[in-house]
C-alpha cells in the first residue's frame, strides 16, 4: 500500500526505486482507500450522532446542507462561504443540473481551493535541510521520525537534530525514532540553547556526508512572542551556515485543530518561510478542513499527511481525494446515493 | 481578525435605540452573528444550531430593559444562556476516604496529557496533598521518561514498570504501591489514543474495571475543532469520564470545544491547563469561557458595576454641574473615587471586549496614576480647588512639593482639567458623557 515515494521528494533519483505504471496505480487508489477506510470507522458513530443528509432540489435547504458539511469539517466560515457561492453562481448560470453533477462539482471546486504550489518535498541539496515547527503535541517528533524513514528506503542518509531542548524526555522521543530509522541524531542537553544544536546539526551533516538535515523544534504556541523569536532565532543560524536554507520548513498542523489552526498557521509563517503543511492525525474522525482554509487564504501547500503512529503512516497529499472523503460521510452517505 | 461580538452586535442591532422590543427582524440579525461568532470558536454546528434558537425563542419580543441599548440586551441573554450551558459553578475532584483516591487521566494524543498529569500533581501539592504518579504511557518514545523527569522536578514519585510491561498491570501495583507509602492522591498517565482505536479504547476500560480510579478525566486540547464532540462521545461511553481538563488555554483559541463537549455529554469542564510552567493551572471559571468564545469581555459585569456603585443622584448633580461650568477640582476627586470604587484599573480594562486579556498581560496599567492624581489634588486649598485659575507659579510650586510629586504633574493636570471643562462646557445642552473614563483623558 505505499505510495510511489520517489514522486513525493524532488532530488531523490527515480533509479532508487522502480515501479511498473500499474504497481503506481494500485498504490494511488491505496491512499485513498486507505484513508476510507480509516474514515469508515468512525463513520458508524457520526451517523448515530448526526444524521445523514440528503437532497434533490437547489434550494436554501440544500446551500445550508453544504455548508453545514463544509464547517463539520472545520473548513471555517470564510472558505465556506466561498465554495458555496462559487457553486451558487454556477447552478444559477444553468451549468450544474442535477445533485450527481453537483455533488462532482462540489468536489472539484473544493479541491480548486487548496494552494496549487509545489507540493513536493525538496532535497536535492547537500545537505538538505528540513525545519520543523508547529504547536505544542501537533507530531513534529513523529512526523520526523516518518519522513526520515521514507528517506532511508529512498537511499537517502538523514541526519536528525533534537532542536526540542525545552520538554522533559523530548530528546528522548527522538533518539528513540533515530533508533527506528537507523539515522544519527545529534543532542545537546536538556534546557541548552537550541540555536547551538541546530548548528552543531548542521556541521554534523557536512562533516559526515549526510544527505538531509531533520531538525526538530519545540513546540510552542503561536502567541509565546519569545519563543516565536527563538524559532526565527533558529532559522537565522541555519542560514548562516547554509545561506539557502532551510530548503523546506514544514508546518505540523493537527487534523483534529479548528479555526486556531489559522491563526497558527499565520503566525509561523509570519516568523519563519513556511513551505508547506504536514497534516497529522487524519487517522482520527477529524476531517482537518483547516488544512483547506489554511492553504487557501495564506496561500500555503498542503505537502504530507499523517495517518497513524508507524513509520509507514505518512502519505502524499492530493487535493482531489481529500475534498471527496469531506463530503463522503456528510452529504452522500444514505442509501443508495451518489457514492 | 475577529471583531469583538459585542461590536458586531452593535452594528447589526444598529438604530434600534429607544425601542422597547426586540423584533423578530432584530432578532434575525443578532442570531446570525452569533453563529457565525460560535462557528469561529469552534462550537460544534449542532450545538450552535440549538444555541442560536433558544437564544432566538428568549430574544424575541423580550423587553429592552431602560438602562441597556438593544444590543446589549441581546447580549445579556446570549450570555445567560451560554452561562447556563456551560454549568455555572466551578466542579471539584472526588477525594475517596479509603486511600489513595486515583484520577486517571485519558485523551488523544498530543493533548497534554502527561504535562498535565504533572501540573495537577503540582496543583494538589500546593493543597498540601501528597500525590504520585504512575507511567502508564508505554507507547509514546520516552512518555515514561517525561513522566519521570516531570516528578523528580517536584518532587514526586513516580511508579513506573519501564516500557515492556502491560498498563493494565502497571495501573493495579502502582494504586497498591501507592496505598503502601500512604499517599493520598495517585494520577495515572495513559497512553494517548484515537477514541476509535478498539483495541486501545479496550485497554483503557480494563485499567478503569481494575483500578476503578474516583476520577475519570478527559484532557482536552483547547484548539480542537468540531470533532471534539466525535471524541468526547467515544470517551464517555467507553470510560465514562468524570470531568474535563482544557488544555493550552494560553493560546488564543476561543475553547469552543469545551462548550460543545459540556452540552454533548453532561460533563463539566474541571481544570484549565495552560502555559509551559507548571504551576499553569487552575480550576475551571465556566463563565469566564463564556466571554471568551464571545469575544466580548465582560460587558454585563462592566454594565453591572458601574450602575451599582454609580450613585444615581450624585450623577445627576454633577451633570448639573457640568452644564453650568461650575465644575471644579473637588468634582473631579470625587469622580475619581467613584470610578476607584468599581475597582482596580487593569480589572475593569479586562471587562471592557475587544481588549483580549493576552494583550493585557504585556499591558502595566498603573493605578498609581490615580493616587499621583488624587494627592496634588489634596495639596491644593479649597479655595484653589474651586477657582483653579488662581494657581500660578508660586502655587504650583508649592503643590508640587506638598504632593510629592513635581511641577510637571501639576502643569499636566491643571491642563487635563481645564481641557475637560472646554469639553464640558462644548457639551452645551447635552448630556452627561455615559463613559466616566473619558472625563480624566489619559491620567498619567
Amino acid at each position: 500500500m505505499s505510495y510511489d515515494w520517489s514522486e513525493v521528494f524532488i532530488g531523490v533519483g527515480r533509479e532508487a526505486i522502480v515501479r511498473t505504471p500499474e504497481e503506481t496505480r494500485e498504490s494511488r487508489t491505496g491512499w485513498f482507500s486507505q484513508l476510507r477506510e480509516g474514515l469508515s470507522k468512525s463513520r458508524k458513530a457520526i451517523q448515530q450522532q448526526f444524521a445523514s443528509v440528503l437532497f434533490d432540489r437547489f434550494d436554501e435547504d440544500l446551500w445550508e446542507r453544504i455548508e453545514e458539511a463544509l464547517i463539520f469539517a472545520d473548513v471555517g466560515v470564510e472558505t465556506t462561504v466561498s465554495i458555496v457561492s462559487a457553486l451558487e453562481a454556477e447552478a444559477n448560470a444553468g451549468t450544474i443540473n442535477d445533485s450527481s453533477g453537483l455533488l462532482a462539482r462540489l468536489r472539484e471546486v473544493t479541491a480548486a481551493h487548496f494552494y496549487q504550489g509545489e507540493t513536493r518535498i525538496d532535497v536535492r541539496h547537500s545537505p538538505s535541510v528540513i525545519l520543523m515547527v508547529g504547536v505544542n503535541g501537533t507530531g513534529k517528533t513523529t512526523t520526523i521520525g516518518k519522513i526520515a524513514w521514507h528517506l532511508k528506503e529512498l537511499g537517502k542518509q538523514p541526519l536528525l537534530v533534537a532542536g526540542d531542548t525545552f520538554r522533559a524526555a523530548a530528546v528522548e522521543q527522538l533518539v528513540e525514532w533515530g533508533k527506528r530509522v537507523g539515522c544519527e541524531v545529534v543532542r545537546h542537553e536538556r534546557g541548552g540553547d537550541p540555536g547551538a544544536v541546530v548548528y552543531d546539526g548542521i556541521v554534523a551533516a557536512e562533516a559526515r556526508g549526510a544527505d538531509v538535515v531533520i531538525i526538530d523544534t519545540a513546540g510552542r504556541l503561536h502567541t509565546q512572542v519569545n519563543l516565536m523569536k527563538e524559532l526565527e532565532k533558529i532559522g537565522r543560524v541555519i542560514k548562516k551556515r547554509i545561506p539557502d536554507a532551510p530548503h523546506e520548513c514544514l508546518l505540523t498542523i493537527d487534523a483534529t485543530t479548528g479555526q486556531n489552526g489559522l491563526i497558527q498557521a499565520r503566525m509561523f509563517k509570519e516568523a519563519v518561510d513556511i513551505s508547506g503543511v504536514v497534516l497529522t492525525k487524519m487517522d482520527g474522525t477529524a476531517k482537518g478542513g483547516i488544512a483547506l482554509a489554511i492553504s487557501h487564504e495564506l496561500q500555503l501547500p498542503i505537502k504530507l499527511i499523517g495517518t497513524g503512529e508507524k513509520l509507514e503512516s505518512l502519505q502524499p497529499f492530493e487535493p482531489a481525494a481529500f475534498a471527496s472523503l469531506l463530503f463522503d460521510d456528510s452529504l452522500s452517505a444514505g442509501p443508495g446515493r451518489l457514492v | 481578525m475577529f471583531d469583538s461580538l459585542s461590536d458586531k452586535l452593535q452594528l447589526a442591532l444598529d438604530g434600534l435605540k429607544g425601542q422597547g422590543k426586540l423584533t423578530e427582524k432584530d432578532v434575525e440579525r443578532a442570531a446570525r452573528e452569533i453563529r457565525l461568532a460560535l462557528l469561529e470558536a469552534d462550537v460544534n454546528y449542532k450545538v450552535v444550531k440549538q444555541f442560536v434558537d433558544k437564544v432566538k425563542e428568549r430574544a424575541l419580543g423580550a423587553e429592552v430593559l431602560e438602562s441597556l441599548t438593544p444590543a446589549q440586551q441581546f447580549v445579556k441573554i446570549v450570555n445567560e444562556e451560554l452561562s447556563d450551558l456551560m454549568g455555572s459553578a466551578t466542579t471539584k475532584l472526588t477525594f475517596s476516604p479509603r486511600l489513595p483516591t486515583v484520577i486517571m487521566m485519558v485523551g488523544l494524543q498530543g493533548s497534554g496529557k502527561t504535562t498535565a498529569c504533572g501540573k495537577l500533581a503540582n496543583f494538589l501539592l500546593a493543597q498540601g496533598k501528597s500525590p504520585a504518579l504512575v507511567a502508564g504511557d508505554v507507547y509514546r518514545p520516552a512518555a515514561v521518561d517525561q513522566l519521570k523527569a516531570l516528578g523528580a522536578q517536584l518532587g514526586v514519585p513516580v511508579y513506573d514498570e519501564g516500557t515492556d510491561a502491560d498498563p493494565v498491570d502497571i495501573a493495579k501495583h502502582g494504586v497498591e504501591w501507592a496505598r503502601e507509602r500512604g499517599k493520598e492522591i495517585l494520577i495515572i498517565d495513559t497512553a494517548g489514543r484515537l477514541h476509535i482505536d478498539e483495541k486501545l479504547m479496550d485497554e483503557l476500560v480494563r485499567i478503569r474495571n481494575v483500578v476503578k480510579p474516583h476520577n475519570v478525566l478527559l484532557v482536552l486540547d483547547a484548539m480542537t475543532g468540531q470533532d471534539a464532540v466525535n471524541v468526547a462521545l467515544q470517551f464517555q461511553e467507553r470510560v465514562q469520564f468524570d470531568g474535563v481538563v482544557l488544555t493550552k488555554m494560553d493560546g488564543d483559541a476561543r475553547g469552543g470545544a469545551a462548550l460543545s463537549v459540556r452540552a454533548v455529554t453532561g460533563r463539566p469542564i474541571k481544570f484549565a491547563s495552560s502555559g509551559e510552567k507548571l504551576d499553569n493551572f487552575e480550576y475551571f471559571h465556566p463563565d469566564r469561557v463564556a466571554s471568551r468564545i464571545l469575544g466580548m469581555g465582560d460587558v454585563l459585569s462592566l454594565i453591572e458595576r458601574a450602575e451599582k456603585t454609580i450613585d444615581e443622584k450624585r450623577a445627576r448633580e454633577l451633570e448639573q454641574k457640568l452644564r453650568k461650568s461650575t465644575f471644579t477640582f473637588d468634582d473631579f476627586l470625587e469622580q475619581i473615587q467613584q470610578v476607584r470604587k468599581m475597582g482596580s484599573l487593569s480589572s475593569l480594562l479586562g471587562m471592557i471586549p475587544g481588549i483580549p486579556s493576552a494583550k493585557l498581560k504585556g499591558l502595566q496599567v498603573d493605578d498609581r496614576a490615580f493616587d499621583k492624581i488624587q494627592a496634588v489634588i489634596s495639596s491644593m486649598t479649597a479655595e484653589e480647588r474651586r477657582h483653579p485659575e488662581m494657581i500660578n507659579g508660586s502655587r504650583r510650586r508649592r503643590i508640587a512639593a506638598g504632593s510629592g510629586s513635581d511641577i510637571h504633574a501639576v502643569n499636566q493636570l491643571l491642563n487635563q482639567f481645564k481641557q475637560v471643562q472646554k469639553m464640558m462646557k462644548q457639551l452645551g445642552s447635552g448630556r452627561m458623557p455615559k463613559n466616566p473614563f473619558q472625563m480624566f483623558g489619559n491620567p498619567s
